[in-house]
């Protein structure tokens, strides 16, 4: 934690103190040297040693809240009980006590409580059927095996009975991978070893269903070790950028502060050199104080300075950070627009530590399929030998089982390919059959009165690719006993024995089956990507194939290629050889198990291609389109094919009809070398923008690169001396691409691109999108990760520091949220450091006129409940309630998220002008004060004031000063707003009333005894406070209102024009202006608004909230519609031209009204646009 | 159960929603539709523009600028006459009580110091001592009392607590009042006499009460022994601080301004805030509205040279000072209000200008595109 380091010296004085306040008591009287210095600032109040207590209770507060729910939770499941065979019985214990080597029985919807290899089950086959939704959300159920020695126990005296031993790998967080043997010892024979895969073990958290009962052994990991529980270690901690410039801040705090100590104690010694000044005959030390060494009493002087001035570190902005995090998570959270009916789910907010980077992404780095298309995929056709079929009853998810609705486009008999086809289509898969289950005693899925089932698969391919053969005729009926059973277009039940699945990887990007038919035939299907079937491919119609499914491509469909192979007996015992023979070992499975499938599948015949349609997701276009014009570059990275994936990156409008498109694909770099390539696409982007010069976005351009040659690229560089690095021409290229592509990704590629992206020398923000297992390395990786509930199971999403239902949802999250938030702690963090030099800047002050002897300018209440109760309510509830311009604002108009980007409201400058500006007050609080005590008197009967006075004078002006400049800067009064910020200065009132308004009895001094009344009674006071505020408030108010005059950001701009808006709106009837979007002249002019009435109108305007309480809904644009229209027509004719007969109001503005409404665009746009295309 | 369950969890849409990992609940997770949460509350949005703080700007310099001259005017009636008596120059009449200053002597070192005041002094005048380069506001010295010894706490008169150090214990007897404040305390005295035009010297009378806050000698500080009129029973078993001359029980003869509730004790102890500082000393009364309280003519202050200060190169002063409603002499206030006040005003010229030329200047160059 970055933040701890820097918060310990401050914890370590108030723990001195608090050792102090203990030898305090009476008796005691001998106190250690240091001690009585640092005593006499806090000592007196127990208050900071509380509050201290309190800052550090709160300090972890939403950590603490988080920690504390998973404790109760861990407590139940600890607790819950567990039934165990012991000595051949059933004992019923708790699942804290489960110990490796237990035997475990678990029935039906019950959880398992920890890894579990699976012994035996109710179920004759040996299977069980398990739901992995806790762990990663995917609904379907999976079908797990028992050990086949063991499958055959059927009671608890059989199953405690067995001798075995198992081998296993370390414990690790991957819940699909699983390497172990089991060694079962029969009656003094050699062990029998059995392998065992992620197929025997059952995960803790996962339930079982649909199987009466299992038994199974806690053979690999209990507790801590459970895969669940692995998952669930925290992930590496991500720090956003505020966080950063927040501690790079907080060292110049310290140094300040250490400075201060120094010069101080420095100056004390200088100017005490003289003994009179030292301890003049009034003012004298104890003798053990004089005794002491003037070393220790430097460096106790020292230490003294240091608490006096230690209230400028401003430990409860940590507080208050954390706070405001974790409550503001929750706005994001509630956001009704961000809920997904169809889904049932809102979004979700995982780490609340990086709301305010959401602010701040400038590459968005996104996954295809399934986040920016629905992953709803469609059978739209197949291509058999070149023959193209397309069922033509096209149902969304539901089955027509007419076998007559083959609608055969190129109708030549394909025969026995085409069967095979068909078929082929139909054995390779790991789609699972769903019989019809009753739902609330409704049957559903029952069709035409037959019973039918569903399909379920972890990918939404298989599922669409079975349903469209289903389509086709060859319906997939289920798997029973290891055959796989088809109903074909005849009606008839053909079996086929299933022997091996080998499973899809995306390595390998291809599955196969290899099946037993009924006539003794073995053969092997396989399925996959284009690029991996073709080169294995032998024999078959490769080149009409070949063209279709580039054509389909194009269309932006997903394509598979299927292939099969005849396998001879001894054929088939050799692949049995190698696929046992790699699943046994115990080390490298995976490696061995990939060779072993790479010697399998080879040789193939081609048999068709099939093409499935994934649907972009509604408003992805729309939402592209904002990022991009947020400013943000937006890169899809995707394993699909590099022409589907282009499809789908037009239509999504990442590129558009004038984007140039460079492409770095393997095509060219096979033609040319790489290094040529990358030099050449070099030179065109940097002639393009040369030529360009300032208007930059004439022409943008497009990258696609693919992932071989990618890693080409991001290879170090073996000929060492070559002509540099291509990484950083790579990066060169990148930077000047407003969209790039990324296509034929492996996973920890697409993680490598974010690194990539991250380490360039700009260092800029990323985020990662992405809904499938496959996008959570690069969601991990990059600083936001944010994760789409997907229909690909949940690990995204449990990865991820924000999880959303869908992809348009990014742009609320970003623009809105993300532009809010940020706006929202920059604020918090500038005005705390302002504040607290505000507060503690005069303290140091008057050290120079109380002989630097550590005499606290304030009285301790005040000191202590500063930050705590004075000035701490309103900038924690402006951080969660600001809105600089309302959210349809930020929505409709992108570009105002430039105007935060690069951390702008945390850079030096700004901070140096709050810095400036707390000292500009301090010094005018103090001074101001000090021309005032200046050897006079401000009572109207001579009495004279004392220091205490002096310091509440100065307090009162710094609270009401400090409240005031947060209430300049709030641009969103609600009632909250309203009441923490007249509350908190009422409440400073109050209490001060109150602390000097009766002797306290637990208090030794009484020093405030009506110190604050008597101030109040005095005329000059008042005139003074009145004084001090206004002229502390002024250089601000100036500053805000020239740089909104001379240099206004866009966001200014456009408020502006709203106000224009709200004077309009008197206006009887009312217009939409609808945009004719121009993207290069953004900006709308700040109006000239010199009109006295305009004056008098904005001032009124300002004071009364009735005037401008409008709906913050729409702000849209109203005038006379004659106004309108003549002004647009204006706009494209002649602009100076007045309007005649708009009357004098209407002329003032006429043109202001025309130049912005470029901006003023009607909900229709996005879609309108979508449509257009 | 699943089925009990699952009935209930029908939503209007007909959509079943599962919330949860485990599906353990079942409840529609839509979020509320209120304004808070969809963080629309209604709000007033004021903008900071140069149109609405023009007139602010305005407004300000208008009311500023007539109270500073109110201040400054009313200031500027105040009569303040002020005397350095503290003997540095060899000329000055305390020379030489300045310069035979001993803790120890006995008999007091009288100086008489003629003024002549140039204008009549209307109303009721306040007599201050000031002292210059005194820390009153030295952490040690600030924090050398006892409140609850001077609240006429029992206990606390004869264990003072350890904050009046080294001012607490006299030879082993508690000191009362304890601590460097009251250690220090101011004891020269000032005596005021009218050289009246026919030869004679009359005395002007100087009240002595309602010179500290009424809070303090009623509330704050008390006398110990509660209603015991015999103070000296009631200080029984305490000693003196080191440099007083007389107890604490004998400041003055009057039992209701003795001990300490002395207001000469009570307005010491209100530490200053700024290394000079005066304290009220005395009000000299206005007697009828026909003659002025000090009206114009010779003076003569007769100086009572206790208080040693130029050890630490200190200075003594006496003020005679009339107060109007805003207090004493303070030209400050006025003149930062009238400053104030026209730098609003001037900015707000400056402002109306940048505006008109900037706002004129932004609206073409759009135009212009």
């Amino acid at each position: 934690m970055g933040l701890f380091w820097l918060r310990k010296p401050e914890f370590y004085w108030d723990i001195n103190l608090n050792h102090d306040m203990l030898a305090r008591n009476p008796g005691n009287r001998s106190l250690s040297p240091g001690s009585t210095m640092l005593i006499n600032y806090l000592a007196s109040s127990s208050f900071s040693l509380t509050v201290l207590f309190c800052l550090s209770l709160s300090l972890r507060l939403s950590q603490g809240y988080e920690d504390w729910l998973r404790h109760k939770a861990d407590c139940s499941i600890n607790e819950c009980p567990v039934d165990v065979v012991q000595r051949g019985k059933v004992v019923r214990t708790q699942s804290h006590k489960l110990r490796v080597g237990d035997i475990v029985v678990v029935r039906e919807d019950e959880t398992f409580p920890c890894d579990l290899i699976l012994l035996s089950s109710s179920r004759h086959d040996g299977t069980c059927y398990v739901t992995t939704t806790s762990l990663d959300g995917e609904s379907s159920h999976k079908t797990y095996y028992a050990v086949p020695d063991t499958m055959a126990f059927r009671t608890e005296q059989e199953v405690d009975s067995l001798h075995a031993t198992i081998e296993c790998e370390q414990p690790q967080p991957d819940l699909y991978k699983f390497v172990g043997r089991i060694n079962i010892y029969k009656d003094k024979e050699e062990p029998v070893a059995r392998p065992l895969g992620a197929e025997n073990l059952l995960l803790r958290g996962a339930t079982l269903k649909n199987t009466h009962h299992i038994y199974g052994t806690v053979a690999v990991y209990t507790g801590m070790e459970t895969k669940m529980a692995l998952n669930y270690q925290s992930k590496s901690q991500k720090r956003s950028a505020v966080e950063k410039s927040m501690n790079a801040f907080l060292i110049v705090y310290l140094c300040i502060l250490i400075s201060k100590a120094v010069i101080n104690t420095v100056l004390k010694y200088a100017w005490q050199w003289s003994p009179d000044r030292d301890e003049p005959w009034y003012n004298h030390r104890t003798e053990n104080e004089r005794q002491r060494h003037v070393v220790i009493r430097a460096f106790t002087d020292f230490l003294a300075f240091m608490v006096l001035f230690n209230y400028i570190i401003p430990v409860s902005m940590y507080v208050t950070v954390e706070m405001q995090k974790f409550l503001g998570s929750y706005f994001i959270t509630w956001d009704e627009e961000m809920f997904d009916e169809e889904l049932g789910e809102g979004a979700q907010v995982n780490t609340s530590d990086l709301n305010e980077e959401l602010g701040q992404v400038e590459y968005v780095f996104t996954d295809k399929t399934g986040t920016l298309t629905e992953n709803n995929m469609e059978f739209i056709e197949c291509c058999v030998d070149g023959n193209v079929y397309i069922p033509h009853a096209i149902c969304n998810g539901q089955i027509l089982s007419a076998a007559s609705s083959i609608d055969m486009i190129d109708s030549s008999p394909g025969g026995y390919r085409r069967d095979l086809f068909f078929r082929a289509l139909c054995l390779c898969h790991t789609v699972q059959v769903k019989e019809e289950e009753t739902v609330d005693g409704i049957k559903r899925g029952i069709h035409q009165g037959r019973p039918t089932s569903f399909y379920i698969s972890s990918s939404p391919d298989e599922v669409a690719l079975v349903e469209g053969m289903k389509r086709l005729g060859y319906t997939y009926l289920r798997l029973k006993d290891n055959y796989m059973e088809i109903l074909n277009k005849d009606d008839e039940i053909e079996r086929f024995e299933l022997l091996h699945v080998l499973n899809f990887d995306s390595v390998r990007r291809r599955m196969s089956v290899i099946v037993k038919s009924s006539s003794g035939e073995y053969l092997l299907f396989c399925k996959g990507a284009d690029s991996s079937i073709f080169p294995r491919v032998v024999s078959g119609k490769v080149e009409q194939v070949k063209a279709r499914v580039e054509q389909n491509a194009v269309e932006g469909l997903r394509t598979l290629c299927v292939a099969y192979k005849r396998l001879s007996h001894s054929e088939y015992e050799e692949a049995c050889h190698h696929l046992t023979t790699a699943k046994l070992a115990l080390q490298d499975r995976e490696q061995r198990l990939a060779q072993a499938y790479d010697i399998i599948e080879r040789d193939f015949v081609l048999l068709g291609a099939t093409a499935v349609e994934d649907r972009l997701q509604e408003k992805a276009a729309d939402t592209i389109e904002s990022l991009h014009k947020a400013g943000m570059k937006v890169w899809v990275l995707t394993g699909d094919k590099m022409e589907t994936a282009a499809a789908t990156c037009y239509a999504s409008k990442l590129f558009r009809r004038s984007t140039q498109i460079l492409e770095l694909t393997k095509k060219r770099t096979e033609e040319q070398s790489l290094h040529d390539v990358l030099f050449e696409l070099n030179r065109t982007v940097l002639r393009q923008r040369s030529i360009s010069g300032l208007s930059v976005d004439c022409l943008d351009f497009g990258l696609i690169i693919d992932g071989a040659t990618l890693s080409a690229v991001l290879k170090p560089n073996q000929e060492g001396a070559g002509p540099g690095n291509y990484r950083e021409i790579f990066l060169e290229i990148c930077r000047n691409c407003s969209a790039v592509l990324c296509c034929r990704m492996a996973p920890l590629q697409k993680a490598q691109i974010v690194k990539l992206i991250k380490a360039s020398k700009e260092h800029p923000i990323t985020l990662a999108i992405g809904d499938g297992a496959n996008d959570v390395s690069m969601i991990l990786e990059a600083h936001v990760g944010i994760g789409i509930m997907g229909k690909e199971g949940r690990q995204a999403a449990r990865n991820s520091d924000y999880a959303i239902p869908k992809f348009k949802h990014l742009k609320k999250m970003l623009l809105v949220h993300g532009h809010y938030y940020y706006i929202r702690i920059a604020e918090l963090v500038q005005y705390f450091f302002y504040k607290n030099v505000c507060f503690i800047f005069p303290q140091f002050l008057y050290q120079f006129f109380c002989g630097f002897s550590q005499q606290p300018l304030y009285d301790t209440a005040y000191l202590t409940l500063y930050n705590i109760s004075f000035t701490s309510l309103p900038i924690l509830l402006y951080s969660l309630v600001e809105q600089h311009v309302t959210m349809e604002t930020l929505k409709k108009d992108p570009s105002l998220y430039r105007d935060i980007a690069k951390n702008s409201l945390l850079r030096w400058p700004v901070f140096l002008y709050w810095t400036c500006l707390g000292v500009f007050d301090a010094v005018i609080f103090f001074f101001g004060a000090y021309f005032l005590f200046d050897n006079t008197t401000f009572t109207s009967n001579g009495q004279m004031f004392g220091n205490w006075t002096f310091g509440t004078l100065v307090f009162t002006v710094l609270v009401f000063t400090v409240t005031l400049k947060l209430a300049l800067d709030t641009h969103h009064w609600t009632w909250i707003n309203h009441f923490v910020i007249w509350g908190s200065l009422l409440f400073y009132v109050i209490f001060s009333l109150l602390w000097g308004g009766i002797i306290w009895p637990f208090l030794n001094y009484q020093r405030m005894y009506y110190v604050f009344m008597q101030m109040l009674s005095s005329g000059p006071a008042w005139l003074s406070i009145i004084l001090l505020i206004t002229v502390s408030l002024l250089p601000d108010v100036i500053k805000k209102v020239l740089c909104r005059t001379m240099c206004p950001t866009a966001t200014e701009r456009l408020t502006d024009f709203f106000l224009l808006c709200s004077f309009f709106s008197f206006l009887p009837s009312r217009c939409t202006l609808m945009d004719h979007h121009n993207h290069n002249s953004h900006h709308p002019p700040s109006p000239s608004l010199l009109s006295p009435f305009f004056l008098f109108f904005n001032f009124l305007s300002s004071l009364s909230p009735l005037l401008l309480l409008f709906p913050p809904t729409a702000p849209v644009c109203a005038c006379d519609s004659a106004l309108c229209t003549r002004s647009l027509f204006l706009g494209v004719t002649a602009v100076h031209s007045p309007v005649p007969y708009c009357g004098a109001v209407h002329h003032l503005h006429a043109f202001s009204v025309l130049q912005q409404n470029e901006f003023l665009i009607g909900p229709e746009r996005g879609e309108r646009s979508t449509k257009r295309r | 159960m699943i089925g009990a369950m699952m009935a209930s969890s029908y939503n209007e849409d007909g959509h079943i929603t599962v919330s949860g990992p485990g599906g353990g609940t079942l409840r529609s997770k839509k979020p509320e539709n209120t304004a808070f949460k969809q963080q629309r509350l209604p709000a007033w949005q004021p903008i900071l523009t140069a149109g609405t703080v023009l007139p602010a700007f305005f407004i300000i310099g208008l009311i500023f600028i007539p109270i500073g001259i109110g201040l400054y005017v009313t200031s500027n009636n105040i009569k303040e006459f002020e005397i350095d008596y503290t003997g540095e120059d060899v000329s000055s009449p305390c020379f030489n009580c300045s310069q035979s200053f001993s803790w120890n002597s006995t008999r007091p070192c009288t100086c008489v110091i003629p003024f002549y005041l140039e204008q009549p002094y209307e109303s009721s005048v306040f007599m201050y001592y000031g002292l210059s380069n005194f820390y009153q506001n030295h952490r040690r010295y600030v924090k050398s009392r006892d409140d609850s010894q001077l609240n006429g706490d029992m206990e606390s008169l004869l264990k003072p607590s350890k904050e009046c150090e080294p001012y607490a214990m006299n030879e082993n007897k508690p000191i009362a009042p304890c601590g460097a404040i009251a250690n220090s305390m101011f004891n020269d005295t000032f005596e005021l006499f009218y050289n009246d035009p026919n030869g004679t010297k009359v005395q002007i009378p100087l009240s002595n009460t309602g010179i500290a806050w009424w809070t303090d000698k009623h509330v704050k500080f008390r006398n110990p022994g509660l209603n015991n009129p015999n103070l000296t029973a009631a200080f029984q078993g305490t000693t003196k601080p080191v440099n007083w001359r007389r107890p604490v029980y004998e400041l003055d003869s009057a039992p209701d301004n003795n001990g300490f509730i002395n207001e000469d004790f009570i307005v010491w102890m209100r530490t200053a805030a700024l290394p000079t500082f005066r304290k009220l000393y005395r009000i000299i009364n206005k007697t009828s509205n026909m003659v002025p309280t000090l009206p114009r003519g010779n003076y003569t202050l007769e100086v009572v040279y206790n208080y040693p200060v130029r050890s630490f190169d200190g200075r003594k002063r006496m003020i005679l000072s009339t107060i109007s409603w805003m207090g004493g002499k303070n030209p400050f206030l006025g003149i930062a209000y009238i400053t104030v006040g026209s730098v609003c005003f001037f900015l707000g010229v400056v402002l109306l200008i940048i505006h008109h030329k900037c706002g004129n200047r932004s609206n073409s160059a759009d135009i212009s595109n």
